[in-house]
């Protein structure tokens, strides 16, 4: 797909981001808006996957949001990929809706296969279904996404040695670097140190991408898919900005979980463009 | 009355056999196991299945996400480990990944209880029924024996969602004929009488045929329902049961908190409030000793059946 047409939906979910949790005065825009770019070009251009949705996904890419809390990003980007209905997003975080808070498969949303919020579990679903696709000779790939906080959690390493261990080698994990968390910057809340040479060490491929830029982008998840089956996993690191495309809500970590009131909304929507049209 | 013994072994090993079973039945059943495939008697399914057995390592938590991930694409994902690294320690993945996400996951848990043994309280978990009953979408089995945990084993692969099966370690006498059909959520009846309902799990299923016989002598008559499900709990079997008795003992190895007795209780408050007493571990932690000499000590032995039917009956007297 051209850059300027994956651009012009990101920015279409970027509006969906911040209307849906303003309209509940709640959720996670900060997360949502840096991962922008990078689900609109999984779900456009990367992933073989099938919008008419089946749960066991056999012979299509999967992907499993481990960061649950950025679901407004996810559920955009899963209606304007045909999923669902765009007037859905309407119904985010309000009683009886689909689009729960975080992920969940028990209203039956298409599209989402796992529960996520409580973090650290997406890689290890992750690496078991795609232990599974293998086992079935299943040609296609896995991907997951998480928070750079969220590798604190203990579990993910838990995963990431099973991994390496059992060449795993069908997955493409993609990290959201942005370097900010709840409390402040990952930096200093608990710092990760060296992250590539951590994830190398446990035995994974790792590249690295501009989160922000397609061709950053397009290479990156070209080079990862080419390195696939080849014996070992692989992790992307993705450099991205918290609250990328809304001005006020770069540079800090403070629009984690915060939804702009109805002024703010609209100093938002004057920076991003409604390119498909708004829900 | 008289229960024939058909032989003594351990209830993980009847989880092993039937685990084997499954491997060469069911091509859809997949085995994961924390380091303790011995412990577990994963061995046979593995050697027989290696493609479809899967070490995850001392890494529990990973297991029960590795297990839920598998189970989307169709297998069938059974997880072994100590009862207490397989609940208590990976509770919220259980809670997240498996119940809530509705994955059909068979969390399969070994070394319940006090009777582990002498490896003392850090393993003797007497709080996994209650944690797992707790958790909505999860059904929660405690077989009886060898010959009904092999049963179980192999019934759960053909119930669809989440399923905690629970068993233990030490050798005990075999009393379910081996082709007796299990069947989730129905109650055995195994006897039946007047004057007390007892209802048992597990090990004390057979800790309460124990008693059956000092109790006969002693003139009482003893309804005993061996309550393998805890969840769905056979209510209808339990109401019953009661109706006739109108005093139930209840009787298992666990913590009072949150156990069988727990889930009965409830059910009589709602419905027919008659005198419960409680055969279980109260609200303290266990240590290292054999089995039967725990047993005894935390009072959850065949001597503690009787006295708890006694005080059951002494009860409904005075409330008649």
């Amino acid at each position: 797909m051209e850059n300027n047409a994956l651009a012009a939906i990101a920015s279409q979910v970027r509006r969906d981001i911040v209307r849906m949790v303003s309209a509940v005065n709640s959720g996670h825009p900060g997360g949502s808006l840096g991962c922008a770019d990078f689900l609109t070009f999984l779900y456009f251009e990367q992933m073989q996957h099938n919008p008419a949705f089946d749960m066991q996904g056999n012979n299509e890419d999967l992907f499993f949001l481990s960061n649950g809390h950025i679901s407004p990003v996810w559920y955009s980007v899963l209606s304007r990929a045909g999923y669902f209905p765009k007037e859905e997003l309407g119904t985010f975080r309000k009683l009886g809706t689909r689009l729960q808070g975080h992920p969940s498969t028990d209203k039956g949303l298409p599209g989402i296969r796992m529960a996520s919020g409580s973090l650290g579990q997406g890689l290890s679903v992750g690496v078991g279904a795609a232990q599974i696709k293998k086992l079935n000779k299943d040609q296609s790939l896995v991907y997951t996404l998480h928070g750079d906080g969220e590798l604190q959690e203990g579990q993910i390493w838990e995963a990431a040695m099973y991994a390496a261990a059992n060449k795993v080698d069908n997955l493409i994990a993609t990290i959201d670097a942005n370097g900010r968390q709840i409390d402040g910057d990952v930096e200093d809340v608990l710092s990760l140190g060296d992250l590539a040479q951590k994830w190398q060490a446990f035995g994974w491929e790792v590249l690295t991408m501009n989160g922000h830029d397609f061709d950053s982008i397009r290479i990156a998840m070209q080079q990862a898919k080419s390195l696939t089956g080849k014996g070992k996993p692989i992790v992307i690191i993705m450099k991205t900005e918290m609250g990328q495309g809304v001005d006020y809500m770069m540079g800090s970590h403070k629009w984690h979980g915060v939804a702009p009131n109805a002024e703010q909304l609209t100093v938002a929507l004057n920076q991003l463009e409604e390119t498909l049209g708004d829900y | 009355m008289e229960f024939e013994v058909l032989g003594n072994k351990d209830t993980r090993s009847g989880f092993g056999e039937g685990l084997a079973e499954l491997g060469q039945n069911n091509p859809d059943v997949v085995a994961l196991c924390a380091d303790l495939t011995g412990s577990l008697k994963m061995d046979a399914f593995q050697k027989a299945n290696p493609d479809r057995f899967f070490q995850a390592g001392i890494a529990e938590a990973n297991m029960i996400g590795l297990a839920a991930g598998m189970a989307i694409a169709g297998k069938i994902p059974f997880t072994g480990t100590f009862a207490n690294f397989s609940t208590g320690r990976v509770y919220d993945q259980i809670r997240q990944s498996v119940a809530y996400a509705k994955k059909n996951v068979k969390i399969c848990a070994s070394h319940a209880g006090l009777t582990l043994g002498e490896d003392g309280a850090t393993h003797q978990v007497l709080e996994d029924i209650g944690m797992m009953r707790m958790l909505p979408n999860m059904t929660v089995i405690v077989p009886a024996d060898f010959n009904q945990t092999k049963q179980a084993t192999i019934a759960i692969a053909a119930h669809e969602g989440p399923v905690y099966l629970r068993f233990g370690r030490p050798v005990m006498p075999i009393f379910v004929k081996p082709d007796a059909k299990f069947v989730i959520g129905k109650a055995d009846i195994l006897t039946e009488g007047t004057d007390v309902t007892i209802i048992a799990c597990g090990h004390m299923v057979w800790k309460s045929i124990e008693a059956l016989k000092e109790l006969h002598e002693m003139g009482i008559s003893a309804e005993l329902i061996n309550m393998h499900t805890i969840k769905p709990l056979d209510e209808a079997a339990i109401l019953k049961s009661v109706a006739k008795t109108g005093c139930v003992v209840t009787a298992e190895e666990h913590m009072m908190n949150g156990g069988l007795g727990e889930a009965v209780s409830q059910v009589l408050s709602r419905n027919n409030p008659v005198a419960q007493e409680y055969v279980a571990v109260n609200d303290t932690f266990g240590e290292s000793g054999t089995p039967m000499e725990l047993m005894t000590k935390y009072h959850i032995d065949t001597p503690d059946v009787v006295a708890a039917v006694k005080r059951a009956i002494a009860r409904k007297s005075i409330v008649i």
